[in-house]
């Protein structure tokens, strides 16, 4: 064998040895938690079509800020300017991280708004959360044009909830499809926190027990889980792992409450085409672990909007 | 040394294919799978991914007994059928969309009594055809919801 051939060898090599790496890279919002698959297979080859059956993808799904700020309001909590983070913050987050978590931030606060009618602060904080995405480079997630378009149909509600469900899939698909899923989980996890922020803040312990919002509250013990499994699928990026940490702590608290469910009975009502999901539920979260639950999602929320 | 002078061009065009991919995924998840939320508001999460023949990929979200909601499963027209079914902590299947006649359907519309965090396992069949290079394409799966009357 000759150097120059050798050496030729050695770089082609190394060529797809990287053009693998980075196609291994690159498999969007998802966690290839099995092997990678080939799509360049030899013909009629039973084994293959086995190893593919074993490939698996998993999307931990957390609720949407959009989502978060319904379920708010649609237990009848008012709305309170106070909660929200001030805008006026914007230029105190410089680290990817800081922007990553308050652009969830303010896409929830933004979410809030536009469910209770505040049309200047829908404005405001569509502009928060622009120049979150810009300082993540989100191309294009919300430009000018969105947000005069905002302005011009800022008395259309379905209008302004569209383009906030718009312009939060711009920003996370480009994370996704970009190679940073652990940018988007970290999006994810500042919506989630705010929406459990701002719920927890609206709770006057007056009206505990039957509060509507408490359930809802309690509901979120649910996605604890996701949320650990979602960042737990970045683990080892830095800002991610001290995140983890930080959510292990409300794990603790949220194991205190009581959640059980009789089976699921689907049923179905052909009038409306729609499945009723049939299941009781018990719950029991005492005040003082209420209390609990608040003060480390404050501490958690508070270092997330520092 | 010619090969140096191919490796970036390589590179690039590997880069450029992947990229295009996803971006060809997303735009299919918001031009194709979006619609098919109807009249239900989309949460403005994504899920979407480049899934092969046979392959399977789960979902684990929690479903709020306050709201109502449409799931939206949608492949690629050069992809067979995609199957979707929801099952419950107890790894109960709540639904399937394949109907008694072998179709499936894309969407399912649902609410909840008391609120649940449910799994959907989504399956790219198979075209069948052995000796064949599996098909490859996106599937994206989208949520709605709206306020339970």
């Amino acid at each position: 064998m000759n150097k120059k051939y050798g050496v030729g060898s050695v770089i082609l090599i190394l060529f797809l040895l990287f053009a693998s790496l980075l196609a291994g890279c690159r498999s969007g919002g998802t966690k290839a938690t099995k092997e990678d698959v080939k799509l360049d297979v030899p013909k009629d080859n039973a084994a293959v079509y086995e190893d593919i059956k074993k490939a698996e993808k998993i999307f931990n799904a957390l609720p949407s800020p959009l989502e978060s700020a319904m379920l708010i309001k649609s237990a009848g909590a008012r709305f309170d300017e106070a909660l929200l983070n001030p805008i006026g913050n914007v230029n105190n987050y410089v680290t990817s991280k800081k922007m990553a978590l308050n652009l969830g931030i303010y896409t929830c606060d933004l979410s809030f708004a536009s469910l209770y009618e505040q049309t200047q602060l829908i404005i405001d904080y569509m502009n928060a959360a622009k120049k979150m995405a810009d300082g993540l480079g989100i191309l294009k997630a919300i430009d000018q044009s969105t947000i005069d378009k905002l302005e011009e149909n800022i008395n259309n509600s379905e209008f302004i909830m569209e383009t906030v469900s718009e312009t939060f899939m711009n920003s996370n698909s480009y994370l996704e499809d970009n190679g940073q899923p652990a940018v988007a989980a970290i999006v994810l996890v500042g919506g989630w926190f705010e929406g459990l922020y701002i719920s927890t803040q609206l709770i006057d312990m007056k009206d505990f027990n039957g509060n509507k919002l408490v359930g809802r509250i309690i509901d979120q013990k649910l996605s604890i889980d996701i949320l650990i499994n979602l960042l737990e699928s970045s683990k080892g990026n830095p800002a991610v792992d001290e995140i983890i940490v930080q959510v292990n702590k409300l794990k603790i608290v949220f194991d205190k409450i009581k959640l059980t469910t009789s089976p699921v009975r689907p049923e179905f009502d052909k009038t409306s085409n729609t499945t009723m999901l049939k299941s009781e539920v018990k719950t029991d979260m005492t005040p003082e672990v209420f209390k609990e639950l608040a003060t480390v999602v404050a501490e958690i929320r508070n270092s997330f909007v520092k | 040394m010619r090969i140096l002078r191919i490796i970036p061009i390589l590179v690039l065009f590997l880069l450029g294919t992947t990229i295009n991919a996803d971006a060809q995924c997303k735009a299919f998840a918001k031009k194709v799978c979006l619609p098919e939320l109807g009249a239900y508001t989309h949460d403005g999460n994504y899920h979407a991914a480049i899934l092969v023949e046979g392959e399977e990929a789960e979902l684990y979200k929690t479903f709020y007994s306050d709201m109502e909601y449409r799931v939206a499963i949608c492949g690629e027209d050069k992809l067979p059928s995609v199957e979707f079914k929801v099952l419950d902590s107890n790894k109960n299947v709540l639904y399937s969309n394949k109907d008694k006649d072998g179709k499936y359907s894309k969407t399912w519309d649902f609410k909840l009594q008391s609120s649940q965090q449910l799994k959907l396992v989504v399956k790219v069949t198979s075209f069948n055809q052995s000796g064949d290079t599996p098909a490859s394409g996106c599937v994206a799966i989208m949520f709605g919801f709206k306020v339970k009357k």
